[in-house]
């Protein structure tokens, strides 16, 4: 559960005024007319008019093909950087932008190119897309927009109508969308999964992948693999039965379904006492990582149901906080790795796998919520190392994998005690980055413990189902935010800066040396990749929940980041 | 509409207020350890564990409580919130469809099972606490009760009514230990704990404080003398921010026990209505 520091609670039924023409094909002229002046700079213009005829057909017939997200653009995404076409940035969740026009020399004449305001309350945890000039993002209460990246102006708004009965946990949130083709795609609260017409918002299919009475829920950017568009089901504080999901991208046919907890006869399912494992939990709600040369979706898992009462599931409750290796096809296990066993403190290890590459090895680093920072060989999911990397307490020891285990005092008790990282953990879902020019992967961390105290509940069909309450230690005040650079190598943290308060921002690292986070109080920084210095900052006025993004629009680089309720893009004057 | 059907409405309309003015689970030992694990999971991050007071949310062991007087509307300030206050409605904290009627009920069963009957706050003289407080114990030097005293510290007008008399009396003989948290969440959107806030300013003048708000880069802060100082924090020579309060540790030879008990008592006067 990804519980905020501060609830929000927000039933708006407004209806949303269309602010542009929805049948416009704005977005589609200007590319057309783009494409056009580039193909007409060459010697073709000045041919005679029936070359210009043949011209005309010739880009009739391309026009339907450009402005497609083709699965090969998705992998080749490192070729566009102009474009930022997934919720990490690109397949390996590095969140890294090779654009440097905004760089070190010049990040203090940033200024803000526009704010687009979406109307919306409670956490903004989106991460926009962009396409071929157009952004694409979501936001709270089941919206989805498309704006002209440029300028902030809408093209289209969609929303769907929020049952009033909706069960999310921890806000009405959605963390983004899913690009394919000529649609983009998102997971609602009600547990809806939408395809929407990318040049217009219309709905092209609707698929209802769960019963949201039940606390089925989804927030998660979805992924576009192929033709499947992947997505993971929130609601571990409802007693689901966590799933990852795959479905058509063309026609929202289901394809395949991963569930997060075994059923009988599965191997795993003797990790759940008794019947425990209906009601397990492990809900899959941040956006997983690929590799397209082994065709694998890598997914991390949360916690298991009650969230913070082991007894009555003993056992290591397989695959709760977990990062499984699945099949982009078929959906099938090829391995997974458990962060926490058993666990009782919410630790959800719903953090991005993120993929990288060192001496030639195949790796996964993940700044796991439970305060470890994990590399992982992803050939085989076998533990490289495991280094805390904030304020822990519940381990002393690690078996001989070297994972950490465990202590005899980390369990809740009835009058309650405290351990850190608290529920919230060292870090949350918010996105961290891997810079491939300082080799440094940077993650937004909290020192912070809580007060865990059990309370036995029994399981009632979409009612909120923890089995403890938790409270911030009042003993461990202040509780301290970070930006943390750490070298995947040795687990080392070679840089930090210290926040006002802990914050919720996720962290964008891009080729001009810069890493870009917000703050608890709104402000969104530049910092000098290297020193963690800030080099420049501007106060949006609302504070962030969400992970920066960049991108560029007829040569200008743009930063991107949602805050408040809107989103805000900055460039160079 | 048939005269039938009105007659029907009116019976169900006070069926149901029949309903909500009793507790029908009231005295029921399982109801109230049920309501236990209730209010640990809705109601303790506020009121604390045991009911007793968590810096946000009164103590709910005493008899006499400030917003309700029986059951029933103790069951409507659970189901609706307080206005004006940080008690919310039930099930509007994000979290799902909120609690049944029965769970409501279990509640209040739990709460009342651990009231103490006995006022034990009422030890004290609390017409000698309020001429201690506005006088020689110079709390109003910095504490504000209703509208009169000084704003360097918490308006202290409703604290009575939302800490325990332990917490009020730690708070005077240990300042330090929790500041304010908590106490100005019903009405601001970011929490403010009086951290106490030394700046040196680029020509060297000291000014010391309590930090109103804060960020990476600014800082706004209250002096000694009320005034407001606005500053950024790369301009300044130095800036320092602490957890000692400002507020000086009132020990046994400073007050009594039994003056330090005047002065809560007074304070709990004003909470109570």
């Amino acid at each position: 559960m990804n519980l905020g520091a501060k609830h929000f609670h927000h039933e708006d039924r407004e209806e949303i005024p269309r602010k542009t023409n929805p049948c416009s094909t704005r977005g589609l002229k200007a590319r057309n007319s783009r494409t056009s002046y580039a193909a007409l700079k060459g010697p073709l213009f000045h041919k005679s008019v029936r070359a210009i005829a043949l011209l005309a057909v010739f880009l009739v017939t391309l026009a339907p093909l450009y402005g497609q997200v083709t699965f090969d653009r998705l992998v080749n995404s490192s070729k566009e950087p102009q474009n930022w076409l997934m919720y990490s940035g690109d397949y390996s969740g590095k969140r890294y932008s090779s654009l440097d026009q905004i760089n070190t020399s010049n990040a203090k004449t940033v200024v803000a190119k526009w704010v687009y305001q979406t109307g919306a309350t409670g956490k903004f945890e989106t991460t926009p897309l962009v396409a071929d000039g157009i952004l694409y993002a979501t936001a709270p209460d089941n919206r989805a927009f498309a704006l002209d990246a440029r300028s902030g102006r809408p093209i289209w708004m969609y929303q769907r109508q929020v049952p009033s009965d909706i069960r999310p946990c921890c806000g009405r949130v959605n963390r983004g969308m899913a690009i394919l083709g000529d649609k983009v795609f998102f997971g609602t609260l009600d547990a809806h999964v939408i395809a929407l017409d990318a040049k217009t918002g219309a709905v092209r299919w609707d698929v209802e992948a769960a019963d949201y009475r039940t606390g089925h829920s989804f927030t998660v950017a979805p992924v576009a693999v192929k033709n499947l568009i992947i997505i993971g089901v929130s609601g571990g504080e409802y007693g689901i039965r966590g799933f990852i999901d795959a479905y058509d991208a063309e026609t929202g046919q289901h394809k395949w379904r991963f569930y997060t907890v075994p059923g009988p006869g599965e191997p795993g399912h003797e990790t759940w006492e008794g019947d425990s494992w209906r009601v397990g939990g492990a809900p899959a709600w941040n956006t997983g990582t690929y590799d397209p040369a082994t065709n694998q979706i890598f997914w991390p898992t949360g916690n298991p149901a009650p969230s913070n009462r082991g007894e009555g599931r003993s056992g290591d409750n397989l695959y709760s906080n977990s990062l499984l290796a699945l099949n982009a096809d078929t959906g099938k296990l090829n391995w997974y790795f458990q962060f926490t066993k058993h666990d009782e403190h919410d630790w959800d290890a719903t953090q991005v796998p993120i993929l990288i590459e060192k001496d030639g090895k195949k790796l996964i680093a993940q700044a796991d919520r439970n305060g470890y920072f994990y590399v992982i060989d992803r050939t085989n999911g076998k533990l490289i190392s495991a280094t805390p990397y904030g304020k822990t307490t519940w381990s002393d020891s690690k078996d001989a994998e070297g994972r950490p285990v465990a202590n005899k005092q980390a369990s809740p008790t009835l009058e309650g005690h405290t351990v850190c990282p608290g529920a919230l953990g060292t870090t949350n879902y918010m996105p961290p980055t891997f810079d491939p020019q300082t080799g440094l992967f940077y993650v937004t961390a909290r020192d912070q413990c809580d007060v865990f105290s059990t309370a036995p509940q029994p399981y009632e069909a979409g009612h909120a189902f923890y089995g403890s309450a938790y409270f911030p230690s009042e003993e461990a005040k202040p509780y301290l935010g970070f930006l943390k650079a750490i070298d995947p190598t040795t687990g080392e943290i070679k840089q930090k800066f210290q926040h006002t308060s802990p914050t919720w921002s996720g962290v964008l690292s891009t080729a001009g040396g810069l890493v870009f986070s917000g703050d608890a109080e709104g402000n969104f920084i530049a910092f000098d990749a290297a020193s963690l210095k800030p080099l420049w900052h501007f106060q949006m006025g609302g504070a962030v929940y969400a992970g920066p993004m960049a991108f560029s629009v007829g040569g200008q680089e743009y930063v991107a980041i949602a805050a408040g309720s809107a989103i805000y893009a900055f460039g160079l004057p | 509409m048939s005269r039938a059907w009105w007659l029907a409405c009116i019976v169900c309309a006070s069926l149901l207020s029949v309903a909500q003015d009793q507790n029908p689970l009231a005295h029921d030992p399982n109801a109230a350890k049920a309501g236990e694990y209730e209010f640990r999971i809705n109601c303790a991050l506020c009121h604390g564990l045991g009911a007793r007071g968590g810096g946000r949310g009164p103590d709910l062991t005493r008899a006499q409580k400030k917003h309700t007087h029986n059951d029933a509307e103790m069951f409507q300030v659970i189901s609706n919130g307080i206005p004006g206050t940080a008690m919310p409605a039930n099930g509007t904290n994000g979290q799902g469809v909120g609690m049944t009627d029965t769970e409501i009920w279990q509640i209040i069963t739990y709460i009342r099972s651990q009231e103490v009957k006995a006022a034990a706050s009422s030890s004290g003289d609390a017409a000698h606490g309020k001429e201690l407080f506005f006088g020689d114990g110079n709390c109003s030097m910095c504490h504000m009760v209703n509208g009169k005293g000084r704003r360097l510290g918490p308006d202290l007008s409703g604290v009575g009514g939302s800490r325990t008399r332990e917490a009020l009396i730690d708070s005077i003989r240990n300042p330090s230990r929790r500041l304010a948290w908590g106490l100005t969440e019903a009405t601001k959107e970011f929490p403010q704990e009086y951290e106490t806030v030394t700046a040196v300013t680029a020509d060297g003048e000291e000014i010391k404080g309590i930090a109103m708000n804060e960020d990476n880069f600014t800082v706004q802060m209250m002096d000694q003398g009320e005034h407001i100082h606005l500053l950024e924090k790369d301009k300044l020579k130095s800036f320092h921010k602490s957890r000692e309060s400002m507020m000086p540790k009132y020990d046994a030879d400073v007050l009594s026990d039994k003056e330090v008990d005047d002065i809560v008592a007074f304070l709990a006067g004003l909470g109570a209505k």
